[in-house]
């Protein structure tokens, strides 16, 4: 594994991320939308007093949460649907690239795309609602690295099968992330869902995250069984998902669609 | 005795049951410019990406520099590169980024100073802050060779270089690898349907058909030995025959 390869590819997506006010926009187009639409609903709710205290909170921290999440999902997507929109996987793999290589400068990418929407997004919060997301205080580090890693996995999981069936799979990159948000328990409790498909939150990472993000506002307790369960399932998810996607690499090349890719 | 940087040795592809490419074998001589020539569907392609471990084979090996991809792919592709007119560089990237990105992956150690020598001996100092989606064809080709020489290889495979450019850029670049053989001592190999440019610029070729090798040797030698005007005659003879 050569820095200087991973270097490479994260300027490649600087380079267009600086200069393309869309495309940096739309780091924060969609976290800062949710979190206006979501605040302001949130804010309305509270003068109605239909809640406690913390319900404006809870609401605030769950947007902020799942924003910084699919943020981190779809950074990783829509850099390589750059790579497969502008015809560029022949490029890049005729060079001494790795394939883990490349999935490391993608999932840093995620990674430098995640601070940004979180920082803008702490400090919209703290201005527009007086939330202060730090007041999760240290659960917050390892709430935001479980995001991060599970955005990840999702990520990974839409490029290996944008790989195998094209660009006509690119929806996934922008939509599947949006599948999981009614069982990830985002906002509302797990147990709000009926019994029966509780099971399938809990086999979620991020659903950890938001029961732990509520346990934490509610009575100030870090719930550190939640953080190692998201923890463990999301290296159990990781493992698997890049073990996939070096599959379906190969069988690709197998197959020789690489270059086929549209 | 010639040093070969490439050995092909019965290599097979199938996709699914068809077979694109039948067992062939062949050798690149160092230093030389040698043609692959076939008509459409030969497999030239297959093979070319399978040199460059795009598409994995069904069977046979392939040596470069001596050694197989597998274990040596990154010492193998560092020292190779590739250019074709049908692969253009990302077009949303300036000229500038494009090759400072490769430079990068290639491991440039004079990021600068080497773009700075591809861009005078190419002529493209004018264009490298344009937008590459805004360059002409010719700029563009100009463009794909000075990416192909970033890392100095020894090794070039080139993809119908010439096609989609006129005339007289198309001489222009046929001088230009010419030139880029006789200094940088570049091995190529080159696919091209430009039958009077492969007479003039390969030193050998190599005629696929049918996913075989149906003969090869020097230009002049190919045409005394079927007895023809020049190779495209060759080239009808051997794609016909085989029909």
């Amino acid at each position: 594994m050569k820095l200087h390869r991973i270097n490479a590819l994260l300027f490649r997506h600087l380079y267009l991320i600086m200069r393309s006010f869309p495309r940096l926009m739309d780091i924060f187009f969609w976290p800062v939308l949710d979190l206006l639409l979501w605040g302001f609903l949130s804010l309305y709710i509270a003068k109605l007093q239909l809640n406690g205290v913390n319900l404006v909170t809870v609401l605030l921290g769950s947007i902020i949460l799942w924003g910084i999440f699919h943020q981190a999902q779809q950074a990783i997507s829509v850099a390589f649907l750059e790579e497969v929109w502008e015809k560029n996987l022949l490029n890049i793999f005729v060079t001494p690239l790795t394939v883990w290589e490349f999935l490391m400068s993608t999932l840093l990418l995620g990674a430098v795309k995640i601070i940004l929407a979180a920082s803008v997004l702490a400090v919209l919060g703290w201005f527009l609602y007086a939330f202060n997301l730090f007041s999760l205080g240290f659960a917050l580090i390892p709430f935001l690295a479980n995001l991060l890693v599970f955005g990840w996995v999702i990520g990974l999981f839409t490029m290996a099968i944008i790989l195998r069936f094209g660009t006509s799979a690119q929806v996934l990159a922008f939509g599947f992330v949006i599948l999981i948000q009614p069982f990830s328990a985002v906002f509302y409790p797990v147990s709000a869902l009926p019994h029966a498909i509780q099971f399938i939150s809990y086999l979620i990472p991020s659903t950890y995250v938001f029961e732990g993000m509520r346990t934490v506002i509610t009575t100030g307790v870090t719930p550190i069984d939640s953080i190692l369960w998201a923890g463990v399932a999301n290296l159990i998810y990781l493992a698997l998902v890049m073990i996939f996607f070096y599959g379906m690499f190969n069988w690709v090349k197998k197959k020789g669609l690489l270059l086929k890719l549209d | 005795m010639k040093n070969s940087v490439i050995e092909v040795k019965n290599l097979a592809k199938n996709f699914g049951k068809v077979p694109a490419v039948k067992g062939i074998s062949f050798d690149v001589y160092e230093g030389e410019i040698c043609g692959l020539l076939g008509p459409n569907g030969a497999g030239k392609t297959t093979t070319i990406q399978m040199i460059l471990d795009l598409i994995t084979p069904t069977a046979g090996t392939i040596k470069i520099f001596g050694k197989q991809m597998k274990g040596h792919r990154e010492e193998i592709l560092g020292a190779m590169n590739f250019s074709s007119p049908y692969v253009s560089l990302p077009g949303n990237l300036k000229v500038i980024e494009n090759l400072k990105t490769f430079a990068r992956l290639y491991g440039v150690k004079d990021i600068k100073g080497k773009i700075a020598e591809l861009a005078a001996f190419f002529d493209i100092k004018d264009f490298l802050g344009k937008m590459t989606s805004n360059l002409s064809t010719g700029q563009l080709a100009r463009l794909n060779l000075a990416k192909a020489l970033l890392n100095d290889p020894k090794l070039l495979l080139l993809d119908e270089p010439t096609s989609s450019l006129d005339p007289d850029i198309a001489d222009r670049t046929r001088q230009m690898l010419l030139k880029i053989r006789d200094e940088r001592k570049v091995t190529m190999l080159y696919t091209s349907h430009n039958m009077a440019e492969v007479e003039e610029i390969c030193d050998r070729v190599i005629f696929i058909s049918h996913g075989e090798v149906k003969d090869e040797g020097t230009p002049a030698a190919l045409i005394a030995k079927y007895g023809k005007q020049d190779l495209n005659d060759v080239f009808l003879h051997i794609a016909r025959e085989t029909m």
